[in-house]
Formats: C-alpha cells, sequence, structure tokens
C-alpha cells in the first residue's frame, strides 16, 4: 500500500477502515541466502538496502524482541554530519544525504527536520578547533557556518552568555543537521524491506552460531534451526553477547546513556543545541517535548537505566546553559545500552570466519548512521567487499593501529 | 549505587572512578607478541551478568578495587582491595 496525503483524507471519510498492516508477521523458513541477527535501525536498512541495491531479497531479519525496540528507540534522535576525520566525514555525509531523500525513497514519514545543529564554544582554543572542523566539513562538501557570540545571542537569544564557568563564545551552526523520528525510520526500513519480500521475524532469538570449517552455515533460534551461508551480525549493545556465540571477543564495553524527556510545551528550542563543555545537549520534539542527555555514566551495564548522579549532573548543565528550563517537569528518563569502542568509533567489517560479518561498535552516535550503515553493511554482505565509505571502520584496527579517534582521546575503554 | 569500600565503608559512586575489566590486573610481558596486548587493551569479554572490574577510590583511600558486580541489575556482591594479602592481588606479595 502506498501511503499519500489522498490516502490519508479518503481513508478519514471511510473510517479508517483500509489501512492494513505495515508488514507481514511470517514464519522462519528452514533456509536464506542471508540472515541478519537484529532488527533494530542498523540491521532493518542493511536488509533494505540487500534488496533494494543488491537484489537480495531471500534474506532474514531476526529479533529477539520486537522491531525498533532497542537504541533505535530510545535514542535521542539527533540526525548531523558534523565529523573531522577522514574515513568519518565521507560516511556521515553519505549518512546524511541519504536522510535527505529517506522520505520519498522509503513512502514513509520519517519526519526528517533540519532545524539546525549548533554546537557552543567557550575558548579561543575551542573556536580554533571549530573553525578547523568547519573548514573540513566545508571541504568535503557538507555546510558549516562558524557564528560569534552575538551570532549565536540571535539565534538563541534565552542561553545564559555570561555564566561563569563556561562563557559562550560562539557556536558552530551546521544548518543541515537537525533530528527525525526515531522510531518511523525503523517502521519505514522495516516496511520497505518486507515490500521487497525480506522475512521480519520478531520474537526469535539467536542462540547459537553454527559454523563448519571456518564458514557459517547456520543459526540457532528459539524458533528452530536456520541454515545461510551469510550471516550478519547488528546488535549494537548486545554485539558482544552475539559474537560470542561465534567465539569471538570484541573490542567492545557496554556502557549505559542516559537520556530524558519534559512534559509537552509550546515551540521554545528550535533547533538542536550542544552544549560539549557541560556533557548537555537539547533539542524539542514535535510534541513539544523538551529531549536532552549528557554524558555516559561511565560503567559497563546493560540495565537500560541510569544512576542519579548522572542525572543531577545533566540538570545541572541544563541550567547552567539555559535557566529559563527550570520550571519544566521532567516526565521521563531512560538508558540505553552502548556498545563502546576503544576510539569511539564504529566496525563495519567481515570476520575471520567466511560468511560471518559484523556492524556494531556505534557507541553513542548510531542514529544518524542508520542509513549509511545498511549501505555500507549490505553492500559488504552482498558483495564480500568492504565498501568505500566504510573503509576506516575495520575490525582489526586496535591490534594494526589505524585508529579512527574523532575525540582524540586516545584508544583505550573508559576514554569516550 | 553505592560501593563499600573495604577500608573506608559504604560510599557515593561520585567517589569512584571506573576504569574498566579486571583484565587490566593481567598486563602481559613487555616482549609479549601483539596479539596478547590486543587482547589487554581493547578484547572484553563485556558479560551481561555478573563481572569484576576495577574502580579507584579517588574521592576517598585512593585505593583500587575490585568490585563484582552485576552489570544487568547493577547489583554489588562484593569489593575487594586490588592490592594486599586478602585480595591475593598484584602487590599481595610486595
Amino acid at each position: 500500500m502506498r501511503y499519500s496525503g489522498l490516502k490519508v483524507i479518503t481513508e478519514g471519510l471511510f473510517g479508517n477502515k483500509g489501512w492494513k498492516p505495515a508488514w507481514r508477521n511470517p514464519a522462519p523458513k528452514a533456509e536464506y541466502d542471508a540472515i541478519i541477527i537484529g532488527g533494530g535501525g542498523h540491521g532493518l536498512s542493511t536488509a533494505y538496502y540487500l534488496a533494494k541495491n543488491h537484489g537480495m531479497t531471500n534474506i532474514a531479519v531476526l529479533e529477539k524482541g520486537y522491531l525498533g525496540g532497542g537504541n533505535v528507540g530510545r535514542n535521542t534522535t539527533i540526525v548531523r554530519a558534523n565529523y573531522f576525520l577522514p574515513g568519518n566525514t565521507e560516511f556521515y555525509s553519505h549518512s546524511l544525504k541519504l536522510w535527505e531523500g529517506l522520505e520519498s525513497e522509503l513512502n514513509y514519514n520519517v519526519m526528517h527536520s533540519q532545524r539546525g545543529l549548533i554546537n557552543l564554544f567557550h575558548s579561543d582554543g575551542q573556536r580554533d578547533a571549530f573553525a578547523r572542523r568547519g573548514n573540513a566539513m566545508i571541504n568535503h562538501g557538507d555546510d558549516a557556518v562558524l557564528l560569534d557570540r552575538d551570532g549565536v545571542r540571535e539565534m538563541l537569544p534565552y542561553l545564559d552568555f555570561e555564566q561563569t564557568r563556561f562563557p559562550i563564545y560562539g557556536g558552530l551552526l551546521h544548518a543541515r543537521g537537525g533530528s527525525a523520528r526515531h522510531d518511523a525510520v525503523a517502521w519505514g526500513y522495516a516496511r520497505g524491506a518486507d515490500m521487497r519480500g525480506v522475512d521480519l521475524i520478531q520474537n526469535c532469538e539467536v542462540t547459537g552460531i553454527d559454523i563448519e570449517n571456518g564458514k557459517v552455515v547456520g543459526v540457532q533460534t528459539t524458533r528452530g534451526a536456520i541454515k545461510a551461508k551469510k550471516v550478519g551480525m547488528i546488535a549494537a549493545g548486545r554485539s558482544g553477547q552475539v559474537a560470542a556465540m561465534a567465539g569471538m571477543r570484541l573490542p567492545i564495553e557496554s556502557h549505559v546513556l542516559q537520556a530524558f524527556v519534559t512534559e509537552g510545551l509550546k515551540p521554545v528550542i528550535d533547533h538542536v543545541i550542544s552544549f560539549g563543555m557541560g556533557h548537555f545537549y537539547i533539542s524539542q520534539s514535535d510534541k513539544g517535548g523538551l529531549v536532552f542527555g549528557g554524558d555516559l555514566d561511565f560503567y559497563a551495564s546493560y540495565a537500560a537505566r541510569g544512576n542519579l548522579p548522572m542525572v543531577e549532573h545533566v540538570m545541572e548543565a541544563g541550567m547552567t546553559l539555559m535557566p529559563m528550563i527550570g520550571r519544566a517537569k521532567v516526565l521521563r528518563s531512560w538508558g540505553g545500552i552502548m556498545d563502546m569502542t576503544p576510539d569511539g568509533s564504529p566496525i563495519i567489517d567481515k570476520t575471520h570466519i567466511e560468511g560471518l560479518y559484523i556492524d556494531c561498535g556505534w557507541n553513542y552516535g548510531g542514529f544518524k548512521a542508520v542509513p549509511a550503515s545498511g549501505w555500507c553493511m549490505s553492500h559488504l554482505m552482498a558483495t564480500d567487499t568492504t565498501h568505500e565509505l566504510a573503509k576506516r571502520f575495520r575490525l582489526d584496527r586496535f591490534a594494526t593501529g589505524h585508529l579512527l579517534d574523532e575525540e582524540g582521546t586516545g584508544s583505550q575503554h573508559n576514554q569516550h | 549505587m553505592r560501593l563499600t569500600c573495604p577500608l573506608c565503608g559504604s560510599r557515593d559512586r561520585r567517589e569512584f572512578y571506573y576504569y574498566g575489566a579486571d583484565t587490566y590486573l593481567n598486563r602481559p610481558a613487555p616482549d609479549a607478541p601483539m596479539a596478547a596486548w590486543d587482547d589487554y587493551l581493547h578484547l572484553r569479554d563485556n558479560p551481561a551478568g555478573v563481572t569484576r572490574d576495577l574502580w579507584y577510590h579517588e574521592q576517598g583511600c585512593a585505593q583500587w578495587l575490585k568490585v563484582t558486580r552485576n552489570t544487568v541489575t547493577h547489583e554489588i556482591s562484593a569489593v575487594e582491595l586490588v592490592a594486599g594479602p586478602a585480595a591475593g592481588g598484584k602487590g599481595a606479595s610486595e
């Protein structure tokens, strides 16, 4: 069924009785050409592009819970392409271009809103670093504008510019940055993959990966054994457990990252604002809630909930930056499980087992990468060659020293 | 979250710095193969369940602690000194 404005109107006139489920709910077949472990954003976009770009439609996505129930449904929905290092810049640039065409591509309203992202800076040194980052973005064909304090004040008059700890010197405006509706991205890719024949199998936990003579031959699941010569592990925070089934240890430690949303308010914050020095960022959802978060809790965790000291820290940072939000009531807080790599960059690569591929290590930045991750992972799985855009996302880069340390804090766990 | 430091008693999580899995205690020899160093520095079991990790009592007694903890429930079942006879860790015989 093709969605359109006309369809909404006609369905409205006839009692909305014509809507059909957005995807089938098939039973698993005995064998597929390829299996994707994990029905989150990255798994679903990989399935979509395997079908769309590479004509592989006899594939299945196996999800232990429900589609989009993990990090793609728990993040703060920021979409941007403001990376500095070669290897990241072109990847995220491509991802943003895919975002810009995503709604017509998927025939699904993902509510992509390019409302502008402003990264604040608070010293001369930080201004220089942001100018350099902005130049890298412009050189790559993306957009960046260095705003001075008055420029920021014009756009964000409600910030506390004279705070003593981090007085605001200016900001780097990335006008094409913004946000999107996270669930809709998962649903849109799921529907698009299903329409092309991909089986989306929910409540199907993979319990084993079958390997014979160094080649993957299938998986064991709670719904029986399924054969496949190609298996992609795309399990985000749970990547360690999935890879362990193939006898692998990963350069990943899973941490908890909290996020918060307030009650719905009238429009007050028109952009995405990032206050890096205070570990705080904020935007306002289309429903009106202020969506904000901070840094990791900084200990290994699968609890999907954090601790109060970080709640306090985030609230303090928010009040430092914009005292006007002090009266807003926080409705909910929650935690996501972040697959943290030592250098803070992701992995899209083959493994030492033939036919077994891995896409993981998205740290706390996986949402904006959903389109390009699927784009590159599908290329890898279909052609057995690394996509040009993902060539730095090597699994072995920690051993070889070819790191991708965007933050510049070193390649060690607990540094990002 | 609170940790019960063997020297200081029950203290707020904010007094501690988290370092990572206790793999860090098994430092390879300087001439060990690169794979051993990669393993030591980067590769992790990353268990969903009971784990043992290192915490530093930064705002207390400045001791390194080995904490047995459940990563799913956040339950803490043991806190031991890394250095010291009771822990049997590095430095026990020094």
